[in-house]
């Protein structure tokens, strides 16, 4: 009798408990379903012919499938040089990045000298500040110095390292014991080969962790590149691409397909450094 | 330019090195280490600080030397720009929502991702993605899925029997679809929340257990507190994100309809790069740093209340 009531207790608490798994796996399921939807009906768009975007209800599955439309568009937008501009200033701004960063919080992070817990409250409250109180000052004085229509205000700064980054290395730094250094100090090391032979070897994970998110500032970046680029040969893939849709701002199928190229580098770049954001998210709880 | 410095400054005579041994020296390298950060400091941050804020006081259209008018242009702002108060509704209307909401969905998502079932890794790389491909391609797709006839939205509300509204074309609705498209941006909080779950020491789940505590007073008695801090940090980063909304609303909407979207800095944008009204421009950026402080100071005025950090005694 007891054995019985104790045995229905305990395949009760069983079946709750799968029941809650497998209602956890429904709703995730579910609520992963209608994340991945907008990505879904974009690329289901942007294979469709003229016809099938203005159907309804819409069909998923386009018919037929028109792969043309990513030459098309790709054409249309001027696609290899937006790339190429692209490219040239994320990379530039990424070198920038990770050489003044990692030589910043070398400072930072290995040396005692007086005011840098203060300046290093400066820097973390530098993250707070609306970037629009700086922005126009800033506009003001590379125009002043003739680099309006140039890449060097959207590379430039990054030689000077940036807070979000700084904060970012100092963290892991925290976690590096000092040892490695102190014996090339001993070696008679200088403190520039010493950040050269070993601040920047040992931060490689998190250095890996600035360039995934340089990389992926720098290409969505769309403010910058519209106050300080004006000629269409300059453009970069996000500038181009608000620009042809004020050309096309109908024609789905080609805006969808040229959506997909510019979104893909960013999707192929997060699958396989997934483990690096959120490094960067979880050191720092800044989420880009 | 610091590789070259560098690669200069490794091969550097011995006898150099050697005079810089000791306190001062470390002094001297420590700043030599910080100076791109500091130089940059004082050239792309504070001075323009301290320049917007003289700026503000003059009439500087680029073309003519900028002209001191006193406060002329906060009493424009204040007192006869009605879209200066219409941007900074829109804005707070944005925030007002956006920010909560959002934080509740990332909560929600978090304590799901946090059951530690197989496979679950997939959902969070699910849920992240919008973050990483955030900008101009998917404000465009945005623009379709809002569609009043053919979008996806709209036909999802459809088929579960409710009207679709006209979203970005329908001056009521055209700010509710901001909210929702920062719904689906919730994934870098998400982030955020599970490395604090993660961070909650079974041990208290476990004694709360056994003192008989059932899930829902686990939530509110554990999880919540436990997770104030990170609560509070979302909660301050999400209010000073918001208030700068800008890319979606320039390429979606352009500020309209009838300047329904015509969010703060997209106000900001058009009377500074639009208009090149720099002394203006600057005014309403003086303004809107002055709101994201003073709603800073009131959350950490607030926080006092229910904010729990680890270790404090609270009586």
């Amino acid at each position: 009798m007891l054995d019985s009531i104790g045995g229905r207790a305990l395949s009760g608490v069983r079946i709750k408990r799968s029941a809650g798994v497998l209602g956890a796996y429904l709703l995730l399921g579910g609520l992963g379903f209608l994340f991945s939807l907008p990505f879904l009906w974009m690329v289901s768009s942007s294979l469709k012919v003229e016809a099938d975007i203005w159907l309804y209800p819409p069909k998923w599955i386009p018919d037929p499938i028109l792969w043309s439309n990513y030459p098309r568009a790709l054409e249309l937008m001027k696609f290899p040089l937006l790339l190429s501009n692209t490219l040239f200033i994320t990379a530039t701004s990424t070198v920038g990045f990770l050489l003044s960063c990692s030589w910043v919080v070398y400072g930072f992070a290995r040396f005692r000298f007086p005011g840098r817990d203060f300046l290093f409250v400066v820097l973390l409250s530098t993250m707070m500040l609306p970037a629009q109180v700086t922005m126009i000052p800033v506009f003001i004085m590379f125009r002043e110095f003739g680099w309006l229509n140039t890449f060097k205000p959207l590379i430039v700064p990054s030689f000077f390292g940036n807070p979000f980054f700084i904060f970012l290395l100092r963290q892991f730094f925290m976690t590096i014991p000092t040892e490695l250094d102190d014996a090339a100090k001993i070696d008679g090391c200088s403190y520039v080969g010493i950040w050269w032979r070993i601040i920047l070897p040992l931060s490689k994970p998190a250095l890996a962790t600035v360039t995934v998110f340089s990389f992926i500032w720098n290409w969505n970046d769309f403010l910058g590149p519209l106050i300080y680029l004006n000629d269409e040969r300059k453009f970069t893939l996000a500038l181009g691409l608000a620009t042809f849709r004020g050309l096309y701002s109908t024609q789905w199928g080609y805006l969808m397909a040229a959506s997909v190229v510019v979104l893909l580098p960013c999707v192929v770049i997060y699958f396989f450094t997934q483990r690096y954001f959120i490094e960067g998210i979880t050191l720092t709880g800044i989420h880009g | 330019m610091e590789g070259a410095l560098g690669s200069n400054l490794i091969s550097a005579p011995k006898g150099f090195m050697k005079r810089w041994t000791g306190i001062h020296a470390e002094i001297v390298w420590g700043y030599i280490f910080i100076s791109p950060w500091l130089i940059g400091f004082l050239i792309f941050t504070l001075g323009p600080v301290i320049a917007s804020f003289l700026l503000s006081f003059t009439d500087y259209e680029l073309v003519t030397p900028p002209r001191w008018i006193g406060l002329k242009n906060y009493i424009t702002l204040l007192k006869d720009d009605r879209l200066f108060w219409v941007s900074l509704y829109n804005s707070a209307y944005y925030t007002f929502f956006s920010v909560p909401l959002g934080i509740i969905v990332a909560f929600a998502l978090a304590m799901l991702l946090n059951l530690k079932l197989p496979g679950i890794t997939i959902y969070r790389t699910i849920f992240y993605l919008p973050v990483v491909t955030s900008g101009v391609a998917v404000a465009l797709l945005w623009i379709w899925l809002f569609n009043p006839q053919f979008g996806l939205i709209n036909f999802l509300l459809r088929s579960i029997g409710l009207p679709g509204p006209g979203w970005l074309v329908d001056p009521a609705w055209a700010k509710p679809a901001f909210v929702l498209m920062s719904l689906w941006g919730v994934g870098g909080t998400v982030v955020i929340f599970l490395a604090g779950l993660q961070g909650v020491p079974r041990s208290l789940y476990e004694a709360a257990a056994v003192d008989g505590a059932n899930a829902w007073h686990r939530f509110w008695n554990i999880t919540v507190p436990m997770m104030s801090p990170v609560i509070f940090f979302n909660l301050i980063m999400g209010i000073i994100g918001s208030f700068q909304v800008f890319t979606q609303a320039y390429v979606m909407t352009g500020g309209g309809p009838q300047d329904a979207t015509l969010f703060y800095v997209l106000y900001l944008f058009k009377q500074g790069f639009g208009m090149f009204r720099m002394g203006y421009a600057a005014a309403m950026a003086w303004i809107l740093f002055v709101i994201i402080l003073v709603l800073t100071l009131i959350q950490l005025k607030l926080a006092q209340r229910w904010v729990y950090y680890e270790g404090e005694i609270k009586g």
